[in-house]
C-alpha cells in the first residue's frame, strides 16, 4: 500500500508508569522522500519517539504506521522484516568494537543475505566510498575518531539500502568539519537511495540548514510544525527561545526550588 | 586472530581438557589396566581379609615385592580368595605365610609374606597354604571379655 | 522512631520483590538464551571464539591455581596423616579432597572471576554504547548473536577447566607428598586408585562442574545484560557477578555434595 506518507502517527501516547506521559497527543506525517527534524530540548520525547519508529517499543495508545503497516501490532517477526528496510545511526556510532571497520559495514549483508564474500567486499568497499572512509576498512573502531566513527556507523547503517534512516542526534560533539561532512551525507544518501529520513537533534543551525520540514516537541507534545523558515519566523515564546536559543524564557534558568533569600537564611534572627 | 588460529587454540583446550578427565578417570580413579612386567601369579585363601583392597603392596621383609590383583569369594570353601602378582625376581617357597598386615595403626592393609623352609619354589598359579587373616577388632574384643569372663570363673 | 522501622520494613519489602522480579526476568533470560541457541550451533565459529576467550585464557589462572593447591594439600595433609601413621594415604587425601570438592568449587570460584567477571563487562559495555540496541534495528537478535554463544562456551569449558585443575592438583600433591617428602610413591598412587572410586567421586565431580558452569555463565551473562547503561552500572554488574556466582557455587555446592555423598 504506497501511500504519500511514509511513516504516520497517530494520536500517541506512551508512558512508563501512568503518572508521567513521556509523549501525549502525538500526531505527525511524514512525506517520502523528505528530511525531517524532530527537534526539542533534552527529556522532552524525541528519542523515544524514535523508537517507537523503529518498533523498538510500542505505544501505549494510538497507532504507528510505517509503509501502511501498524508497526505496534507486528509480532517479533514482522518488526524484524520492518527493521532491514530501515537504517539507524546511533548517538555515538554504536560500532561493534570487536570487529574492524569491514566487518561492521558487512555485518548486515552477513547477516541477512547469501551474497558470496566477492560481491559483500565489492558492496561494503562502495558504501564505504560513499562515506569516505575506504581507507580506514581495516581499522578497528577503538582507532576511529568520533566523526570517523559515525561516518562509518552511517556506512553500516545503508549497508542494505533502507527506505527509511533514523538519525539519533548525528550532530552531537562533532567538529565543524565533520559537522559539514554529516550534513552533507545525510542530504545526499536520502536523495541518493530515495530514502525518508528522520533526523532527532537539539542543533538548531544544522538542522535548519538541512531539512525540509521540522516538527518541535516539548515535554512530550508536539508545540509546533512547519517548514524551517516557518520556525525560524514562529513567535510562540516556546518556540522562540528554542530557536534562537536564549537562556531564560518559558523553559526557566532556574531549577525550581526554594525562594533564593531563604536558602541565604536572609532575615533570620541570629540564636 | 584469524580463525584457523582461533580453531587451533580451542582444539588443544578441550584435547587437554578431556586428556584432564581421561588421566583422572584411569590414572586416579580406580579403571586401571594392570602393567605387566615380569611376574607371577600366586593365589592364598583366608578367612577374613579385612580392609584389603586390590593394587595393595605384597611385602616381604618390609619391601615391596608385588600387588594384590584381583580379591574373590570362594563359595565352595567360603573364604575369600586373593591373587597376587610377584616379581619375577623374588622367590619364595612353598611354605610361604602369606598374612594380612595394617601399616601402621590406622594404615593401608597389606600382604605380609614369611619364607618358610622348603626347597621348592612357588610357581606360576600355584596356592599358598598358610595363611593368617586379618585382624579384626571385633573379634580381638570379644575373645578379651570371654578369656576375662572365664579367668573369674575359674577363680569362683 | 516508629517511623523509621515502618521505613526500613518497606524498603526490604521492596527489595524482595524486586529480586523475586529480577529472578523471573533472569529466568526469562535463560530460557531464551536456550531457545535461540541454533544460532551458536549453525555459525559454529561463534561459539569457538567465545570458547577461546572463556576457557583458553582462563588456562592458567586454572592451571597454576591447581598446582598451588594441590601442593599445599600435599603439605597440610602429610602433617595430619603423619600423627595417625597414615602417610601412606595422602593420595588418597589429595585427590579425594580435589575430585569431590576442591576442583569442582575452586575452578568455578576462578572461573567465576576471570571468565565471569569478563563477559559481564563485555556484555554491559555493549549494552552502555548501544551497540546491542544497533544490532536490535539491524533485525539480528542479540541474545542469539552475543549470548548464546557465550553461554554454550562457558558451559563447555567449565567441566574441562575443573577436570585440569583436579588433575593439576593431584600433580602437585604428588610433587610435594613423593618428590619432596618421600611418601611412598606405590602406596600414594595405590591407595589413591582404590579409594577414588569413577562413579562414585569422578562422575560425581563432573557432574558438580557442569551444575556450576550452568550457574556461573547464566549469572555473569544475566548481570552483563541487565546492567544499566552506565559506568557505575557496568561496573556494579561485574562486582555483582563475583559476588553471586561465589555464593550460589557454594550453596549449590552443599547442596549437591549432601544428595550425592550421603551414604559415603
Amino acid at each position: 500500500m504506497a501511500t504519500d506518507n511514509l511513516i504516520e502517527i497517530s494520536n500517541v501516547d506512551y508512558w512508563y508508569d501512568r503518572r508521567r506521559a513521556i509523549l501525549s497527543g502525538i500526531d505527525m506525517a511524514i512525506p517520502r522522500g523528505k528530511v525531517v527534524a524532530i527537534m526539542g530540548i533534552s527529556g522532552s520525547g524525541k528519542t523515544t519517539l524514535l523508537r517507537l519508529i523503529g518498533g523498538v517499543m510500542k505505544a501505549r495508545k494510538g497507532e504507528v504506521k510505517v509503509d501502511g503497516q501498524l508497526v505496534n501490532k507486528l509480532n517479533s517477526d514482522g518488526i524484524y522484516k520492518m527493521r532491514r528496510r530501515m537504517g539507524m545511526l546511533f548517538q555515538f556510532g554504536a560500532l561493534f568494537t570487536d570487529m574492524t571497520v569491514f566487518d561492521n559495514v558487512a555485518f548486515q549483508m552477513r547477516e541477512h543475505t547469501n551474497l558470496p564474500e566477492r560481491m559483500i567486499r565489492d558492496l561494503v568497499y562502495m558504501k564505504l566510498h560513499a562515506v569516505g572512509l575506504r581507507g580506514a576498512h581495516r581499522l578497528m573502531p577503538s582507532e576511529l575518531s568520533g566523526g570517523m566513527a559515525r561516518r562509518v556507523a552511517l556506512a553500516r547503517a545503508i549497508a542494505l539500502d533502507p527506505m527509511l534512516m533514523l538519525y539519533d542526534e548525528p550532530f552531537t560533539g562533532l567538529d565543524p568539519i565533520s559537522l559539514g561532512v554529516i550534513r552533507n551525507l545525510i542530504r545526499r544518501l536520502n536523495d541518493a537511495l530515495g530514502a525518508t529520513s528522520i533526523v532527532v537533534t537539539h542543533d538548531v543551525q544544522e538542522a535548519l540548514e538541512l531539512v525540509d520540514y521540522v516538527y518541535y516537541m516539548s515535554d512530550g507534545k508536539i508545540v509546533a510544525h512547519g517548514t524551517p523558515q516557518e520556525l525560524l519566523a514562529n513567535r510562540e515564546p516556546l518556540v522562540h527561545q528554542f530557536v534562537y536559543g536564549e537562556p531564560d524564557g518559558p523553559v526557566p534558568f532556574q531549577y525550581p526550588g526554594r525562594n533564593y533569600a531563604e536558602d541565604l537564611k536572609l532575615g533570620a534572627r541570629r540564636a | 586472530m584469524e580463525r584457523s588460529t582461533l580453531d587451533l587454540w580451542v582444539g588443544l583446550f578441550v584435547c587437554a581438557g578431556i586428556g584432564a578427565l581421561l588421566i583422572l578417570a584411569l590414572k586416579v580413579g580406580n579403571m586401571s589396566g594392570f602393567n605387566t612386567a615380569d611376574t607371577y601369579q600366586v593365589y592364598a585363601q583366608f578367612d577374613n581379609i579385612g580392609g584389603l583392597k586390590p593394587r595393595a603392596p605384597v611385602k616381604s621383609a618390609g619391601v615391596v615385592v608385588g600387588r594384590v590383583g584381583e580379591i574373590s569369594f570362594d563359595d565352595q570353601k567360603f573364604m575369600a580368595k586373593v591373587t597376587m602378582t610377584i616379581d619375577k625376581r623374588y622367590k619364595f617357597p612353598k611354605d610361604t605365610t602369606a598374612s594380612i598386615l595394617t601399616s601402621g595403626l590406622l594404615g593401608e592393609q597389606y600382604v605380609g609374606f614369611v619364607a618358610g623352609g622348603d626347597s621348592a619354589n612357588l610357581a606360576q598359579g600355584e596356592v599358598i597354604k598358610l595363611t593368617q587373616s586379618a585382624v579384626v577388632l571385633e573379634n580381638l574384643i570379644s575373645q578379651f571379655l570371654y578369656s576375662k569372663a572365664a579367668e573369674g570363673d575359674a577363680k569362683k | 522512631m516508629p517511623e523509621r522501622a515502618i521505613y526500613s520494613i518497606r524498603r526490604l519489602g521492596h527489595a524482595t520483590i524486586d529480586s523475586v522480579l529480577r529472578l523471573g526476568y533472569a529466568a526469562r533470560f535463560i530460557m531464551l538464551t536456550l531457545l535461540h541457541s541454533g544460532t551458536g550451533f549453525r555459525r559454529l565459529h561463534l561459539t569457538i571464539r567465545e570458547l577461546y576467550f572463556t576457557g583458553v585464557l582462563s588456562l592458567i589462572i586454572i592451571l597454576v591455581s591447581g598446582l598451588f593447591v594441590g601442593m599445599v594439600l600435599g603439605f597440610q595433609g602429610f602433617q595430619t596423616l603423619q600423627t595417625y601413621g597414615s602417610e601412606s594415604a595422602l593420595g588418597v587425601l589429595v585427590a579425594l579432597s580435589l575430585v569431590r570438592e576442591l576442583g569442582p568449587v575452586v575452578a568455578a570460584l576462578l572461573f567465576a572471576s576471570r571468565a565471569g567477571s569478563a563477559m559481564t563487562a563485555e556484555i554491559g559495555l555493549m549494552k552502555a554504547t548501544e551497540q546491542l540496541s544497533a544490532m536490535e534495528m539491524m533485525a539480528v537478535d542479540p541474545i542469539a548473536r552475543v549470548v548464546a554463544p557465550r553461554f554454550w562456551a562457558g558451559f563447555i569449558s567449565m567441566p574441562l577447566l575443573a577436570a585440569m585443575f583436579s588433575a593439576m592438583g593431584v600433580f602437585g600433591g604428588y610433587l610435594v607428598g613423593v618428590v619432596l617428602i618421600g611418601v611412598d610413591e606405590g602406596s600414594f598412587w595405590s591407595q589413591m586408585q582404590s579409594a577414588v572410586d569413577f562413579r562414585e567421586d569422578i562422575v560425581n565431580g563432573v557432574i558438580k562442574s557442569i551444575v556450576f558452569g550452568f550457574a556461573v555463565t547464566w549469572i555473569a551473562l544475566f548481570e552483563g545484560y541487565d546492567a544499566p547503561p552506565t559506568a557505575e552500572g557496568v561496573s556494579g554488574a561485574t562486582t555483582r557477578t563475583v559476588v553471586t556466582s561465589s555464593l550460589v557455587v557454594l550453596g549449590l555446592d552443599f547442596v549437591l555434595t549432601s544428595f550425592m555423598f550421603r551414604g559415603v
